[in-house]
Parts: C-alpha cells; structure tokens; sequence
C-alpha cells in the first residue's frame, strides 16, 4: 500500500465532502434553468421519444389514469411512488429535492404546500408548457391556489374540499335540534345539546388540525398571509376577524360545549362510530372518507352547507385540503412531466375517473356542472345528492386566500398555541398572537423580511 | 490460573513469526477492510459532514452563510432543547432503574432452574422486544384511551374515572411503562446470557462452603453481572436519551401534551423535516451526542471507581 496515494486519496474525498454543502446550495439555485417558451412541435416531438418519468402520489388506484395516459402517449412510460402520506410524504420528497438526485419529476402537492415547495425553487413554472384554455377547466379558488403571485403556474388541481357541515341526522332529532344555518346557531346548538346529553359533542375541533381552522379563517374572510411575496412576508392573525374565530370557537372549547379530541386516530374513529360527535365540519372529501371510517353509521349522515357568519349575506365557505400535480423543478424531462400533470387532471375519461371511482372531489368545471355526477344519490347519506351540494358550495369558496411559504411550520406552531389553548381551555385569542410571535420569528431567522399587521 | 497458563503459551510461540510480520499485518488489515468501509461511508463520513453542516446556517431566503459556533451558542441558550433534555434525564432516573431490577429478578429467577416452564416464561418475556415499536406504541394507545380503552371502560363501570393516561402529568409515566414493557424482556436476555457464563466450579464450590440459594446469588451471581449490567445500563443511557418512536406516535393522540421539542430526538427531527433547519438539527444532535457521552462516561466512571474502593 502507499501511504502517499492513500492520504492524497483520503484528503480528495474530504474535499469531496466539505465542498458538498456547498454544492447543494449551488445547485438549488440552477434549477430554475429550464426552457421560458416551448412550441407545439417541440412537445409532439417529445411526446414521441420514448422516455420514463416518476410520479410520487399516495392516491389509491392512480395507476387507473396513468394507464389512461400511456395510452395516449405509448412512449412514455410513468413509474408510480408511494412515498408516504402527507407530512412523511413531503420529508422524502424534500430530502430527494435537496439531494437533486432521486427526486420524482412530478409529485402530488396538497395545496397549501405549493408555496412552500416554491420558495425553495422547486417547482417548475409549467406556463411555457400550458395547454390553451387550462385555466378556464377549473374553479377559480383551485386556480388561484396553484398559482405564483407573480402569474407562475406552479401545478394543477387533481382534487379540492370546499367546506360543508356532515351532521347525524338521529342525534338532531332524538334532541330536536335544527340544523344550524349560522355560527350562532351553532353555538346555541352545542350548548342544547351538551345539556340533553353530556356524553355527545356538537362537533370536535381537533386541537391540531390546523388546516381546519385555517379553512375557519377563510370562510370568516381572514387572509393572515395576504400580500406575501417572495421574501416579503406579511403576516396578519390579529386582525379582527382572526380574533372573532379563535374567540368563537375558543369560547365552545372553554365551556366544554364541544371536545377536543385530536384527529384521524383510532379514538377518533370510534368516537365517529359511536356517535360521540353530532356533527363533522368538514369538506368534500369527507362524506367518502367517513364511509370507510364510519361505516357502522350507514344511512345517519346528511350534509349541510357551512353555517354562515352572517345570515343576510350570500354564503360564503372556503377548502380544506385537496390536492394538485406540480412538476419539480430538478427535472430534465419538462414537457413529459408537464403533459402526465395537465392530462390526468384534465383529460375528461381521467377526470371522470377520478370523480367516480377514487371519489376524488374534482376542480374542473366540466364536472361540476355534469348531472351524472352531481345528481349521484348516495345511500350512506341517505340518498342525498352529496355532490350537488358541494359543487353549489364550491361556487362560494373565495379564491382569495394565501398559503404562508412554510405551512408546515405554521400548523406545527398552531397546535403548539391555538391548539393548546383549546384543550386547556386558556384565552385563544392570546394564543392568536403568541402563534403571530412564533411565525415571526421563524420567518425572520430564515431570512423573510416581516411585516406584521 | 488456566487463562494464564495458556497466555504464557502464545508468548511463547510468539517469537516464531517474529520473521514475516508484514505478511499478517496485511492480512489483518483485509479481513476489518468490509467492517471499516462500511464503517466510514455510513457512519464516520455522515458524522463528520454532520458536523461541518452544523457551521453553517441556510435560509429560506438568502442561502447558505458560515456562522461558526453560532448554532452551538444558540442550541447552549435553547430553553426547549434543555427542557427535552432535563425531561428525558428524569426518565432515565425513574424508568431505568425499575428496568433493570426487573430484567435482574426474572434472570436470577429463571438460572435457578425452578420455575415451570423455563422457556416458555423467557420466551413471554422477551416477545415485547420483538413487537416492533409502533405496533407497541399503537396498542398502548388503544389501552391508554381515555373515552374507549380498557382502563377506561372499566373505571366506568365501577363508577369512578380513569387517571388521563395521555394527560400532562402522566404522559411521561405512560411512556415509561411502554418502555418498560419493551426492554425489560431484552436486557434479561442479556443478564441471562452472562448468567450461563458463570463457571458451575464457583457454584460448586459456594455449595461446599454452605450457601444457600439468596447467598449464592448475592455472592457470586450479582457480581458475576457487573459487565452485562454495565452494557444494559450504557444501552438505557443512550436509549433514554434518544428516545423518539413512543412520543412520536402517541403525538398522533396528545399533540398538546406531546410538542415539537417533547424529547431532544424529536425536536432535532421537528428542526430539520418541518422547520427545514437542517443545520440547526445538525448541531442539536451533536450537542445531544454529548451529552449521551458525558452521561456514559460518568456511569462508568462511578462504577468503575465503586469496584475499585
């Protein structure tokens, strides 16, 4: 052996090693080196060279679409991930992104992650890509969700989740309770029923669900993170809308007029099985969801539209989760990718696919307004036409909501604040501002100039 | 006196290959050569990238800048990180030593020989290691419910009301004893395994001098353990202080009680997947690392110097 080559060896991989930091941020800023205008011929070419792309979702029976599209595109050949779910999903994916290596070309992104994958510049901006009419095939609140401040696309809505009310019909009527139209009414619901029976809820408000009381926040017209742009980063949980929802449901918290019980468990489940909670606040995806979940429930559900703040006006609701395709960034196979995203979402078999056999809860307007799928009866509902009613409801969605560029980091902090003061009972609207405080901070170590208002 | 005579024999014939001592040097290094490869890519080589990671400091916004010690500095002033190291070194304090007595008692119990179906207990106990942690930590859960589990129902009938198992005053218990469960069949499988190294000449010749059973295991078992406790004791200091799969997932049904910086492992993996804080983790683990160290090291230091006195 020579101890000359071996050490000179040795230090080059040290080099190797010390430089890669280094490296990496350098690389995360060149990924944004993708083509700015792409003509017609250059992607039917594309679309014929065989090539292979990843997609990582964790949508059961994709591989429907996915066959839907290799059919249309013999050759390209999709090769389907399932990286976890949500947030186990997202850490791999990160971790992938930042290694620039083995990161899929095209993921699933919930919507309220979009903006966190873009601040990182991993998410590659499909207009040069984008299919003429795309934006007009989908509601407005999914578009503008999925979109930069700057006009960017950065992913198209696979499946949305405006905001309605699942209430058990048996319990309302054993307690002759009516269905609350209002937030008060709501509150006078809890209070009557809570006294009829200690044992049932009103509702659960899930102390670490902070999508939900995001969707809260929407529907009351609170847009915390309105006017943030880039490293500019406005944050608003003060305001006085803020302050009337966490006052209105941090007060039913306080009286124990409904529980708070963390969700999606197995208590939870339960719980929904033997009819704890008389009512699920909760979006489009939820009536297929609960009839897995709560399948002993059969035929006791019937859903209603979000109460409202104000009853003389037009209703208003927001979205709870839902979720889009986004091409990443890393990719060296942009027009591929950028087809499968817009064609499994668009493309009306696919779409149609989605709706009726995953029970996804589509963005496209072409659905929406589609008999077939909005007059569907649905016998766990007791042959209420679910769908018709949430795609009345998806028309009063506001478009206007902003994702902070580290959701995550907001929900974390949310149960750590707000959702703590609903289980301990403590001033919610005082947490409001320790949560605005963490947000802060966070924002201004990572490198945000922050405007609090 | 046989472990010395046979010394004396290798020393012996040692100078024979005094002649080519390059030759086996050689062979020597080939046969660590695969631990030492794999050894350096997955261990040493992360550490050390770790530990050069965590002198930097990579914004969202701004990119990557050199902060020297700055992590460090802000890790030493961290109240949470403290408060998950204070909180984990309190469960060290409690959880361990009831552990271990455990996993001592069913030892000795079991090198008697007496108890009925030696086996079949041994193996009872030790099934717990083999559950992997999330079935364990899920089926605590189910048990600790506070609205349909069993401890619960059965408070109810009898018209009184279940401690809050998922509480903040008794989560860290409810952990322990999930722990408790878990390990204890494991360390007595390693008190057991030395038990049966004991040479039967010093039994006999303690039954010679007239002890009894109690004498025998006070006298010659116990301080035949010393080393196989010394490893289970290392192994709980490290496994207290990095302690992660059982509040992870019973976050899942306290995330109140449970926060982001509940145990220092938790809060380094909360810093780098959901603060994206990678270089902070980075330096929340080493100092971690450290304290793991130091704890080790005082441990060894005191039993050390005990044995010595």
């Amino acid at each position: 052996m020579n101890p000359r080559l071996s050490r000179r060896t040795a230090a080059k991989g040290l080099a190797t090693a010390l430089a890669a930091p280094l490296a990496l941020g350098a690389c995360a800023r060149d990924k944004t080196d993708h083509p700015t205008s792409v003509t017609r011929a250059q992607i039917d070419e594309a679309m014929r060279t065989p090539t292979e792309i990843t997609f990582w979702t964790w949508v059961p029976g994709i591989e429907q679409e996915i066959a839907l599209f290799e059919q249309a595109y013999p050759a390209i050949k999709v090769n389907l991930v399932n990286a976890g779910q949500g947030a186990s999903h997202y850490a791999k994916l990160r971790t992938a992104l930042r290694a620039i290596n083995g990161a899929p070309d095209v993921a699933q992104l919930e919507f309220q992650m979009i903006q966190s994958f873009a601040i990182t510049d991993d998410l590659l901006d499909l207009r040069p890509y984008a299919m003429e009419g795309l934006e007009d095939r989908f509601v407005d609140f999914a578009w503008s969700q999925s979109t930069g401040t700057g006009g960017e696309i950065w992913a198209i809505p696979q499946d949305t989740g405006p905001m309605g009310m699942l209430y058990r019909t048996d319990i309302f009527e054993a307690h002759g309770i009516e269905v609350p139209e209002t937030w008060d009414d709501f509150a006078a619901a809890a209070e009557a029923l809570h006294e009829a029976d200690p044992e049932v809820f009103l509702t659960n408000l899930a102390p670490s669900q902070g999508a939900f009381f995001a969707a809260m926040l929407w529907q009351a017209g609170s847009d915390p993170f309105a006017g943030s742009d880039g490293a500019d980063l406005r944050v608003d949980l003060t305001s006085e809308t803020a302050s009337k929802v966490a006052a209105y449901w941090g007060d039913l918290a306080g009286r124990g007029l409904v529980s708070t019980d963390a969700d999606f468990n197995d208590q939870w489940y339960q719980a929904l099985n033997r009819g704890k909670y008389a009512t699920w606040v909760a979006p489009a995806w939820a009536p297929t969801f609960l009839t897995t979940a709560a399948a002993s429930t059969s035929g006791k559900w019937r859903v209603a539209p979000l109460p409202q703040w104000d009853a003389g006006a037009p209703p208003v609701s927001s979205n709870w989760g839902g979720s889009t395709s986004a091409v990443m960034a890393t990719t060296d196979k942009e027009i591929p990718a950028a087809v499968f995203a817009q064609f499994i979402n668009t493309d009306r078999e696919s779409t149609e696919t989605m709706a009726f056999d995953q029970f996804l809860y589509p963005p496209t307007t072409a659905l929406l307004e589609d008999p077939e799928f909005t007059g569907q009866e649905l016998e766990f509902y007791g042959g209420q036409e679910v769908n018709g009613l949430f795609a009345e409801i998806s028309d009063t969605v506001s478009p206007d909501f902003q994702w902070s560029p580290f959701q995550d980091q907001v929900y974390a902090d949310f149960t750590e604040t707000v959702g703590t003061a609903f289980t301990q009972r403590t001033d919610a609207v005082a947490a409001m501002g320790e949560w605005q405080d963490r947000i802060t901070e966070y924002a201004e170590y990572q490198g945000f100039e922050v405007t609090e208002s | 006196m046989t472990a010395t005579a046979t010394a004396h024999k290798t020393r012996t014939g040692a100078p024979e290959r005094r002649g080519r001592p390059n030759r086996s040097g050689r062979a020597g290094y080939l046969f660590v050569a695969p631990f030492m490869i794999v050894f350096a890519a997955l261990f040493l080589v992360p550490l050390v990238y770790a530990a050069y990671f965590s002198f930097f400091r990579e914004q969202l916004v701004g990119g990557t800048v050199f902060v020297g010690f700055e992590n460090y500095t802000r890790a030493f002033g961290d109240a949470e990180l403290w408060t998950g190291i204070g909180r984990v070194g309190l469960f060290f304090l409690i959880q361990v030593p009831f552990m271990l007595v455990a996993a001592l008692f069913f030892a000795l119990a079991l090198d008697t020989g007496l108890v009925r179906l030696g086996r079949f207990v041994r193996l009872s106990i030790f099934v717990p290691y083999a559950v992997p942690g999330v079935i364990a930590a899920l089926m605590w859960g189910y048990l600790y419910g506070p609205d349909f589990g069993p401890f619960a129902q059965l408070a109810e009938k009898v018209g009184a009301s279940a401690p809050d198992f998922l509480g903040a005053d008794l989560m860290l218990g409810s952990i322990a004893n999930i722990v408790f469960w878990e390990f204890t069949g494991y360390n007595m499988v390693i008190l057991f395994a030395a038990l049966r190294a004991v040479p039967s000449e010093l039994y006999e010749a303690a039954a010679v001098d007239g002890a009894g059973p109690w004498r025998t295991a006070w006298s010659i078992k116990i301080p035949a353990l010393r080393g196989a406790l010394m490893v289970c004791l290392i192994f709980s200091v490290i496994g207290s202080f990095q302690l992660f799969n059982e509040p992870n997932l019973l976050q899942g049904l306290a995330p109140t009680v449970i926060d982001s910086s509940y145990t220092p492992n938790l809060y380094a993996y909360n810093l780098a997947f959901v603060g994206q804080e990678y270089n902070y983790a980075a330096a929340v683990s080493f100092i971690l690392g450290l304290v793991i160290l130091v704890g080790s090291y005082v441990f060894m230091f005191l039993t050390n110097r005990r044995s010595r006195s």
